[in-house]
Parts: structure tokens; C-alpha cells; sequence
């Protein structure tokens, strides 16, 4: 140990790699501290969720009997099939996809199309128009106000109103139009010269250039519809027009299976009353929910950094 | 020579209307991209403002927000002068508050901690779990929160087989607070630390070089070169997060919520929805949501002029 930390002072041609990657080699009793406690922080982060996931294919005897498994110890499907039978988780199933699908497809095209004009300084009003996407990010009238506001338009327990209020996120439109702004104005006035018309010149030049930050703010919008639960939670009170979330949390946290359309777990017979328990179908809604986030990650970490980064680059 | 004057003043003034309606001209497809957005802003951020009238008015349903008479500050009185305000107002803040201290350095000191890793599969696998919390939503994370720390959870079965008795944290008042904050790191420590760790690759190589020369050792390099290269994003994310301190998270605290943790955990957005739109009792809700509205809005202007005075980038 002494000589690692000779090596690390001394030796000059470890103090030549070291400097080329920036700050000083750690003793290796240090390093070994940094990587334990880094493992032990993503265990911590890894250990609920792999519970999880083995409770919902458990039996209630495996459940109570080693709740700390992260292997489920005895194969079942019945709360995968319970909660498949339960008609107002799959009907809001439905109406999320279609949120996410058709919201985003929206969202895009709003935030586009208004990114564009925002990217173009030197249009006359170019100011009254930027403050007025500003502006709510300072100051917002409130919930109460909206909700009137719905309550008069006739939105209110319509599936519109998860996509309606929510076409533009003003941060998402700065952030396009800062990368808008970024291209070379060379580029259009060649096209322009070519004699491509306006829309032309946005779907062939503008447009396959930015598919990273189109990507990027497509999946912040496509994220925030998935996991949306405020918007249904305010503003639809029948439980057969709720989003995902909100269903999801009636049987996550108030295990509420009431009007759900499905045979109790009582009914269904003494075989699966064995089987079935509140903590494994909760379990199984839980990886329902999960399962299509998972699908997507790793075009999720990928362009979500890449968002950060272009946000962090201009404010 | 009088007359020449007018005339050529005249015409200076009409020559820049001239230009200006030539470009108006030019930029007329412009404004047309600009219309969806424009409506969309107006409608469903602009005409909300109108409704804050309702925080000033009694309001009757039936007669829709502009017949109903005015009542000038009355809500105001009966809201501050309510013995829930001062409750609400330091649920919210404390939890804020609490968040801030603990939440704020996390994600510093796992970019820092990050930073030391030199194998790439490790720091890959670290990065990739430690992110995916981010992208749950409360409601699931809660679900997972939950479990673990449930009846027969992992939290409890741990602390009988240390011989200890078993504690139901969901409804635990002292516990509240600390465990709303941490399961919020637990969600975001990872996700948060990607900005440091972008600040981080950003800084020079030579300025470590130089430091060495100085005879400065690890820890002062950390202080002296690593820190100062984070120090503007951390003065960013500080006061936005400051300038939230009434938003104590919604989403989170509802979730958490239930009717043994009332006392620590209504915050003011529980108390806004819960009397408003459960409640209809509009005129109240409108008035805490306002007030709300203003603390934030004056919060996050002092706080950009504040980092715009210490010399960091600001927000505008």
C-alpha cells in the first residue's frame, strides 16, 4: 500500500497519465473505498426494484416466508393474469398509449413549427413573441384558474384534456429553438437559392438536422405523458377515463380493486387465494408500469444527456 | 425652409414604417408557423390569468366569473388569518428546506465520486442504474418505496432480525420528513449528477497541471480546480431550487400522503387541490395558489439578479 502511494507521487510516468486525464490517482485503499461505496449506492438504487419484480411472480407462502428474495422462489403467472383481467387497468392502458402516441406526435408539431419562428431573430416582433413563451415559465395563474378554464371549454373529464393543456412545454420549445438558431443561416439561403419554398426548406434542411433534439424532446414529452398523473388526478373524476397513473396508484397505494371490473381474488377459488396477495399484485401493476420505461431506456439515457447538454450549453 | 424641414421629416418618419411593413411582409410565413403556438399560449396559459380574478370575487358558479361581485382582499384576510396558513407554509418550506441541505449536495458528491472511477464498464453499469429511478413516476417509485419499507418489506424484516421492533414508517409523523427527502435522493442522486459530471469533463486538463506544480495534493486539487469548474451550474440549480422552496413536490407528497401524516406532510399544493377541487371552495384555493404564484415569480427574479451580481450565467 506505501508503495502504491509512491507510485502514484513519484514515479513520473504514472504522473504523466495521471495528468493527462485531469486530477491525481487515488492511493488504492481510496480507490477501492470510491468503487465500494459507488457499488453499494447502485445496489441500493437496484435491490427494491429486483424485489419487486420477484414478489410479482411469487406465491403468498414464498412472499411471507423470504420476503428479501430478489429470485422469486416459486413461478407464477396469477398476478400477471389477475391484473390482465381487471378491465379498467387495461382500458387505461389504452388510453395512455394513445396519450403518449398522438400527444407527442402534437407536441412535436407545436414546438417545432413554433421553435422555428422563435429561431429567426430578426423578424420584426421577434421580442413580444419570445416573452410570451417566458413568461409562464416566471409566473402561472395557478390550478384553480385551470380548472375553471377546462371546466368552461368542456374539457373536464374528456381524454383531451391529458393533451390539450399540455401541447407546448416551454422549455422544450426553447431548447429546439436554440438548436434551430445554431444552424448555419448558409444553409437555407443555399437552398433558397435552389428555389426550395419555406416548408421545403424546413422538411428537407431544418428538419434532418435536428433529429437529435427532435428525438431528445420527443422523449421528454413522450415520458412526461406516460408517467402524467396529476393532469388525469385533477381533472377526470370517472375512473373508466383515467390515465395510467392514476389507476395504478388506486391499486398501488390504496389496493383498491374495487370497481375494477375483475372477480376479487376471494372469488376466484381456494387455489389462488394461496397464491394471490395484495403484495404481489401490487407487484405485478407495479412492473406492468415499468416494463415499457424499460423497453425504451437506453434510447431514453441517450438522448435524455443529450438533452441536458444542449440545455446546459445556452441557457 | 420651414416647409422642406416637415417634408423630409415626413418622409423619414414614413420611409422605417415603409421598411417595417416590408418585413412584416417578409416574415408573414414566420408569423403563420408562429399562430398554433400563439393560440395555444393564450388560451391555455393567458386566459387562466383572467380566472385569478376569482381570488378577488365572490364567486358564484351560476354566474360565471364575470358577474360575480367583487369582494376586494376579504379571501386574503381569511387565508392569512387562518390558523392552517402558517401550518401549510412551514410544512412546505421545512420539507423544501430539508430537500435543499441534503438533496442538493448528493448529486455533487456522486459526480465527484464518479469522476475518481477510471474502469468504463463500471462506470457504465453505475450510471445506467442509478438514472433509471428518474424515469418512474412517483406513483410506481412509491409503489417500490412501499414495498420496502411495508409490514412484511425488506426495511422491516431487517430490523426484527436485528431484534428491534418493526416500524410502520407510511404512517409515522416523525419519520415523515425524512423519509419523503430520501426516498426523493434515492429517485434522483443519480439522474442529477450527469450536469456536474458534464461541468466536470468541461474543465481544463492544465489547471490540474498547474496545481501540481503548486505542490497542490489531491484534496486541494479537488478544492482549488474541481469544484470552482462546478461552481456555476451549482449556483444555478441552487437558486432554481430555492426559488422553488413552495413547491415542496406535488406528485411525491400526495403519493406519501395519508391522513396519519396529515400534520407534517399537507403541503400547500395538497391543501390548493384538496379545498379546490375537491372542496369547490374556489375563492380560497385561487388566493393560496396566487400567493404561491408571486412568492415563486419574486423568489426566481432575486435569485437571477443575485448569480447575474456574482458574475455566473443566469437564467436570462
Amino acid at each position: 500500500m506505501v508503495n502504491d502511494i509512491g507510485q502514484g507521487r513519484d514515479n513520473p510516468s504514472s504522473q504523466r497519465m495521471a495528468a493527462s486525464s485531469g486530477l491525481d490517482r487515488n492511493p488504492a485503499w481510496a480507490q477501492a473505498l470510491i468503487y465500494g461505496v459507488l457499488a453499494t449506492l447502485t445496489l441500493i438504487c437496484l435491490y427494491p426494484m429486483l424485489n419487486v419484480l420477484a414478489i410479482s411472480f411469487s406465491e403468498a407462502q414464498a412472499i411471507y416466508g423470504n420476503p428479501m428474495m430478489v429470485v422469486p422462489e416459486s413461478f407464477t403467472l396469477e398476478a400477471y393474469k389477475y391484473i390482465f383481467s381487471t378491465r379498467v387497468l387495461l382500458n387505461s392502458f389504452g388510453i395512455t398509449v394513445f396519450v403518449t402516441v398522438f400527444g407527442t406526435l402534437l407536441n412535436l408539431m407545436f414546438t417545432i413549427t413554433g421553435a422555428y419562428a422563435l429561431s429567426k431573430t430578426q423578424v420584426p416582433g421577434h421580442k413580444l413573441m419570445l416573452w410570451m413563451i417566458v413568461i409562464p415559465m416566471l409566473f402561472g395563474a395557478g390550478l384553480i384558474p385551470m380548472y375553471i378554464l377546462l371546466k368552461e371549454l368542456h374539457l373536464l373529464n374528456t381524454i383531451w384534456v391529458l393533451i390539450l393543456p399540455k401541447l407546448v412545454a416551454p422549455f422544450n420549445m426553447i431548447l429546439m429553438r436554440n438548436f434551430f438558431w445554431s444552424i448555419p443561416d448558409g444553409l437555407e439561403e443555399s437552398a433558397r437559392i435552389d428555389g426550395a419554398g419555406e416548408l421545403r426548406i424546413i422538411w428537407n434542411v431544418i428538419l434532418p438536422l435536428s433529429m437529435p433534439v427532435i428525438a431528445t424532446v420527443g422523449l421528454f414529452y413522450g415520458v412526461n405523458h406516460w408517467n402524467d398523473f396529476f393532469t388525469g388526478l385533477f381533472f377526470i373524476k370517472d375512473n373508466t377515463k383515467w390515465p395510467l397513473q392514476v389507476v395504478l396508484r388506486s391499486i398501488i397505494i390504496d389496493f383498491n380493486m374495487l370497481n375494477m371490473g375483475a372477480t376479487t381474488p376471494q372469488a376466484t377459488g381456494d387455489m389462488s387465494r394461496l397464491v394471490l396477495q395484495p403484495e404481489n399484485i401490487k407487484a405485478a401493476a407495479i412492473i406492468f408500469a415499468v416494463v415499457p420505461i424499460l423497453c425504451v431506456y437506453p434510447f431514453l439515457q441517450k438522448y435524455f444527456v443529450k438533452g441536458i447538454m444542449l440545455g446546459s450549453v445556452k441557457g | 425652409m420651414n416647409k422642406t424641414i416637415g417634408h423630409s421629416d415626413r418622409a423619414s418618419r414614413r420611409r422605417p414604417l415603409r421598411k417595417w411593413a416590408a418585413e412584416v411582409k417578409k416574415a408573414r410565413f414566420i408569423y403563420l408557423l408562429f399562430v398554433p403556438t400563439c393560440l395555444y399560449f393564450l388560451i391555455f396559459t393567458y386566459a387562466p390569468f383572467y380566472g385569478i380574478t376569482i381570488a378577488f370575487k365572490d364567486y358564484q358558479v351560476f354566474k360565471g366569473i364575470f358577474e360575480s361581485p367583487w369582494v376586494g382582499l376579504e379571501h386574503f384576510r381569511t387565508l392569512f388569518s387562518s390558523a392552517k396558513f402558517p401550518e401549510l407554509l412551514q410544512n412546505t418550506v421545512t420539507i423544501s428546506l430539508y430537500r435543499i441541505l441534503f438533496g442538493f449536495p448528493a448529486p455533487i458528491l456522486f459526480a465527484l465520486l464518479l469522476n475518481e472511477v477510471r474502469a468504463v464498464w463500471f462506470k457504465r453499469s453505475v450510471q445506467t442504474i442509478t438514472y433509471f429511478p428518474h424515469f418512474l413516476s412517483w406513483v410506481v417509485f412509491g409503489g417500490i418505496v412501499f414495498n420496502f419499507i411495508g409490514p412484511n418489506g425488506i426495511f422491516n424484516t431487517v430490523l426484527e432480525a436485528l431484534g428491534r421492533d418493526p416500524v410502520n414508517l407510511t404512517t409515522s409523523v416523525e419519520h415523515f420528513r425524512t423519509l419523503i427527502v430520501s426516498s426523493a435522493i434515492m429517485k434522483e442522486f443519480g439522474w442529477g449528477a450527469i450536469i456536474y459530471l458534464a461541468a466536470l469533463s468541461g474543465i481544463d486538463p492544465q489547471l490540474y497541471e498547474a496545481a501540481k506544480i503548486d505542490g497542490a495534493g489531491k484534496l486541494r486539487q479537488i478544492w482549488h480546480v474541481t469544484l470552482p469548474g462546478m461552481r456555476s451550474v451549482m449556483a444555478l440549480l441552487f437558486v432554481l431550487s430555492l426559488a422553488g422552496i413552495l413547491d415542496a413536490g406535488f406528485e411525491q407528497i400526495y403519493i406519501f400522503l395519508n391522513p396519519a401524516v396529515m400534520g407534517p406532510g399537507d403541503i400547500i399544493d395538497t391543501y390548493v387541490y384538496r379545498i379546490g377541487i375537491l372542496g369547490a371552495n374556489y375563492e380560497i384555493a385561487t388566493a393560496m395558489g396566487l400567493f404561491k404564484g408571486v412568492v415563486g415569480m419574486v423568489f426566481i427574479i432575486t435569485a437571477n439578479s443575485l448569480i447575474r451580481r456574482m458574475g455566473e450565467k443566469s437564467l436570462w
